[in-house]
Order: C-alpha cells, then structure tokens, then sequence
C-alpha cells in the first residue's frame, strides 16, 4: 500500500516529468533526487509487506503447533468430548475439559491436522455448522458448572460446502457468537494460527482475546482478498499487506487485547517453550477475570464489542 | 487436417453476457420497465415475480406509514483505518459510491409506525459498496437496536449484503460480534427482531445479526448463504444443487420461517407486529 508521502513524490514526479524542459540540468537533477527518493520508500514498503507475508507463512506453517499439541503440553487430566449430539462429530472442532493450573477449564479450538489423511479427516481446521453446535454443547456445559472457557483459533476459516450451507453455517456461526456473548463464567480466546473469517470470530467473542507473534486474524484468507480486488490471487502479498492480518495491526485496531511471545525463530521452532508461553498467558488473562461476577463480565464484554470499529 | 467441423461459433462470438443487461430488464424474463413502472410494481417483475433490488428508500417509503418514518445517525460515515489501497483508494471507492447512491452508508436507520406500530427499521442497500459491511454499517445497526430499546419498539432489519467489507481488514470482521452483542441488548429488553432476507444475504451478515431474528422471512429467489455457489465450487469442486443456497432451499432446509413475495411483507410484518404487541 502505498503512504501518503509516496503518492505526493508519484505526483509531484509525473508533473516534472511532463514539464516541457526550459531548465534543463535543473530539472533533471530535481527528477533524480526525487526517483531516489521513491525508491527509497518502496524499498520501505516492500520490508513491511515481507515482513506481514513472513507472519502468514509461519501462521500456516506445516510444523505449527495446533490446538491438541498445546492441549497435551498445557492440560492436566484431559478428557476429550465428542459430538454434537444432534448430527456428527466434527473433527475440525475439538472440545474437552481438563486441568489449568489446578482449575477445570473447557477448552474449545480448531484442529487442522499433521497429515494428509488426518488433513482430510479434519477438513484442515474448516468447521462444518457440526462443530459449531459441538462447541455450543461444550460452552452450556462451561456455563453450567462454571469452568472458564478457553478457545483456540486456528482455521483457514469456516467450511465452504453444499452439505455445510444446507446444515445451516451461517446460522450456526451467529448463534455460536451469540451464545459467547451470554456466558456467565470467563473466556479467554488465542489465536494460535490462522484467525480465519466467520470461522474464527465464531468462537472467540471472549472476555480476553489474545493472538501469538506470528499468527494472522483476517475477515478474508490474502488469496481470497486478491482475487477479489486485484483479480489475481498470485497477488496475495500485496493483498495481506493492504488489510494487514498481523498481530501488530490487530493489537493496535484493538481487535487484540495482548500478543503472546514465540520462541525465537517462530512457534514452530519449539513446541514446549511456545506451550510454556502460551500457558503463562491463558493463566495471567483468566486470573484476572476470576474475581468478577457474572453481570460485570457480561456488561464488559458487551461493551468491549459494542466499541469495536473506526468511523467517521 | 483431421478437424473438419464447421466453425458454428462465428456468429456468437460475442454474446451478450447477463451482467450488460440494463439495470430496468428483467434477468429471468428479459421484460423490461421504465423506473417509474419498476418503483410502482415494488421492484418485483410484472411479468414473472422476479424480485429486482429494492433501494433502501424505497423500501422504508413503503413499509413505514406516511411521513412517520425519522431517520437516525444519518451523518454516521466510514472512515478508511488502514489507508486501504487496492488498484484504487477505498476512499476513492467510498465516495464513488455516495454520489451514485445519495447514500452515506450501506444501511439506512431510523423509527415509523407500521400499520400504526411503533417499529424500528434497519434497511440495506445493495448498490452501496454490494451492502458490504464495515464499521459505520456495523454502528448504524448496533444504533439501530439501542434506538429500538429506549423507545420499547420491535425492529424489522432487512438484509441485502454481499457480506463483510475487506477494505476495512479485521474490523470489517468485528461487525459480527457487535451486531451479534446489538442483538442481545433486544433480548435483554424482551423486543423482537424480525429479519426480511433479501438477495443476496451472504458471508459476514448471514453469520451475524441476519441469523439471530426471532421471526426470519426471505425474499423468493434471494440467495443466502454463508459460502456462495461460486466458492463452494472453486473450493470444494462439488456439484451443486439446481436451487443452491436459494431462500426455496433455506425454507426446506428449515433455516428461515417463510418466503413471501415483496407484496404481502407489508402485512406479513404487520400481522407480526400485533402478535408480538406488549
């Protein structure tokens, strides 16, 4: 995207260029120190749109600790709870409850898979409208026992199918939010990968919402966006350094309350020490709610939302 | 030279494709009506039922009661958080589309009576930006159901949405949970919503307020969906159904309450109106 000093030098340098050249040596020398300039800020530009490009390659990063790598490393006493009851099993969704730092949490994220046929079995972390009412099962459960929910957020987004439309997504996605928005206990959500459109936002409309170093959270994938606007998604880069999916941009938007650290190099580097981190942030974020009763948390959390958004 | 076919091609080699029809004709039936025939017949065709896009004006000058109708946060704009550029500025794309429309937003809000029921509309236009949603639409309807609860009244929302706005990045995705916690303040309150799906409803709206009306009609032949035909098939290479994603296959699939034609929603809502009334 280019600054607004850019596209003053662009304008300023296209009227240069179209003088008719009474002053010769001037004028080109003025021209040259300008074009300097301009190549100067590109190179500017190019740095950040690597280095937002370098954040959506480590998020989809194939070694990327996922959500039950964490649940193993985190968790004490998991049990892992199937089902939506009504339909199926999604795969993409896992739910469960096990121990955080001697409390009973349950625990809500996306799951992608390590190989091609867990891939598959997952639908690489896209939920179907099944795993959303699976959560929604899970969070009742939390409210009515008063286990603190915890989501973990890593999908490409929300399944794009005929059986999904038909079984209702969208609704499924609302309701999902909605339910969020009534809980009485605790919710701490991380984005711990691909913070993928409605598929993300379904189940993390938390009290605290957190997002690793290296993690992106979209309202569209770069290659959607870019097909989209810029009819080509080989421009994808340019397409994520427009909206700009970092965790940097998503604290400073306040989508994000807070970053969680990677070890150097990226999550993927090391999955104990990026689990360690990880846990110190869950635990800080809900020790912090412990204490409020339920129409406190409820009233902040509504005005934490109703506040979302830039307008004029 | 094996290839001995007739190039039967020739005389089709440009053929007019849908979308350089002209606005006023028909795409399923080809008729086609001056403005005034259009706006008379509710934008619906005379000829076959289709539903053409009904601007938001339009819309509220035919729900609401003569001259009841109040407009709120009329002066509510986008703002441009990211200094978005694409192959042109948004704010180039936003402005654009105010002097096309006369509309300051994707969303039109305000109080009337209906067949003399206090109500509160939140009504979308489609040629705004596709009724794309972004933070000012997301304000306007947060407003809408404020309004609606200080003055005790239900709200009809009507949905015409391509989905969420991308020039707005990440806060264009936060409009759901806002609309989604908007929502909830009328339940608080024990008010309804009723939400009238009109084509397209997709993506971001579908998952968000659109989904959460206690009484849910949709327009005949709207398209609501959270992923539309074109991606499925791009992503997914299924095969779709002959009425995919279409209000006739949300009713079967028992995910809205009704499909009734533009004609008959002024009293539909209306009859809704003295159920729900307190």
């Amino acid at each position: 995207m280019p600054g607004d000093a850019e596209l003053r030098l662009r304008e300023r340098l296209g009227k240069l260029s179209s003088l008719p050249l009474l002053r010769g040596t001037r004028v080109s020398g003025e021209k040259e120190r300008l074009r300097k300039q301009l190549e100067q800020l590109e190179a500017e530009r190019n740095q950040t749109e690597d280095e937002i490009w370098r954040s959506v390659e480590l998020a989809r990063h194939p070694d990327r600790p996922y959500t039950l790598d964490y649940v193993e490393r985190i968790l004490d006493d998991w049990v892992e709870l199937h089902g939506d009851r009504s339909r199926a099993d999604d795969g993409a969704l896992v739910t469960g409850l096990g121990r955080l730092d001697g409390r009973t949490i349950a625990l809500i994220g996306q799951q992608k898979g390590r190989d091609i046929k867990e891939r598959l079995d997952r639908q690489y972390g896209m939920a179907y409208p099944e795993g959303y009412a699976k959560a929604m099962r899970v969070m009742n459960l939390a409210d009515r026992f008063g286990f603190p929910l915890v989501s973990l957020v890593d999908t490409p987004g929300a399944y794009p199918g005929v059986a999904a439309e038909q079984h209702g997504q969208g609704g499924a996605i609302a309701r999902s939010q909605a339910r969020m928005v009534r809980l009485s206990v605790p919710s701490v959500a991380c984005v711990i990968g691909e913070g993928g459109s409605g598929g993300a936002i379904a189940i993390a409309v938390s009290d605290r919402v957190l997002m690793q170093e290296n993690a992106i959270y979209s309202v569209i994938t770069p290659e959607g966006c870019a097909a989209i606007l810029w009819r080509d998604a080989g421009e994808a880069k340019k397409a994520a350094a427009a909206f700009k999916p970092d965790a940097l941009h998503c604290l400073e938007l306040g989508v994000v309350d807070g970053i969680v650290a990677e070890p150097p190099g990226g999550a993927q580097e090391d999955h104990a020490e990026a689990a360690r981190l990880l846990k110190a942030a869950l635990v800080e974020a809900l020790g912090e709610l412990e204490d409020l009763p339920a129409d406190e948390l409820k009233a902040r959390r509504r005005a934490k939302f109703r506040g979302l958004g830039v307008f004029a | 030279m094996t290839e001995t076919r007739i190039d039967v091609q020739v005389e089709h080699k440009h053929p007019q494709p849908d979308e350089q029809k002209h606005p006023n004709t028909c795409p399923s039936c080809n008729s086609h009506f001056r403005d005034d025939e259009l706006a008379a017949a509710l934008y619906v065709c005379t000829h076959c039922g289709h539903h053409f896009p009904m601007p938001a004006w339009a819309r509220i000058e035919w729900l609401a009661d003569d001259d009841s109708f109040v407009e709120e946060a009329a002066d509510v704009r986008s703002a441009d958080p990211l200094g978005f550029f694409d192959l042109r500025p948004y704010t180039e794309r936003l402005a654009e589309a105010e002097l096309n429309t006369g509309l300051g937003e994707a969303m039109v809000i305000g109080h009337a009576t209906l067949d003399t029921h206090p109500v509160e509309l939140a009504v979308m236009d489609f040629s705004f930006m596709g009724g794309s949603m972004g933070s000012a639409v997301g304000e306007k309807f947060a407003r809408a159901c404020e309004s609606a609860v200080s003055r005790e009244t239900p709200l009809i929302a009507v949905s015409s949405s391509g989905g969420a706005r991308m020039q707005e990045g990440i806060l264009s995705l936060m409009t759901l949970p806002k609309t989604v916690v908007a929502v909830q303040d009328l339940h608080d309150a024990s008010l309804p919503l009723f939400v009238v799906m009109a084509h397209p409803t997709t993506a971001g709206v579908l998952a968000s307020f659109a989904s959460l009306g206690d009484v849910t009609i949709a327009e005949p032949g709207a398209l609501i969906a959270f992923a539309g035909p074109r991606v499925v098939q791009q992503t997914t290479r299924e095969k779709l159904p002959e009425d995919f994603a279409l209000a006739e296959q949300n009713l079967r699939f028992g995910h809205v309450d009704a499909i009734v034609p533009r004609p008959e929603q002024r009293s539909y809502l209306a009859r809704l109106l003295r159920l729900f009334a307190r």
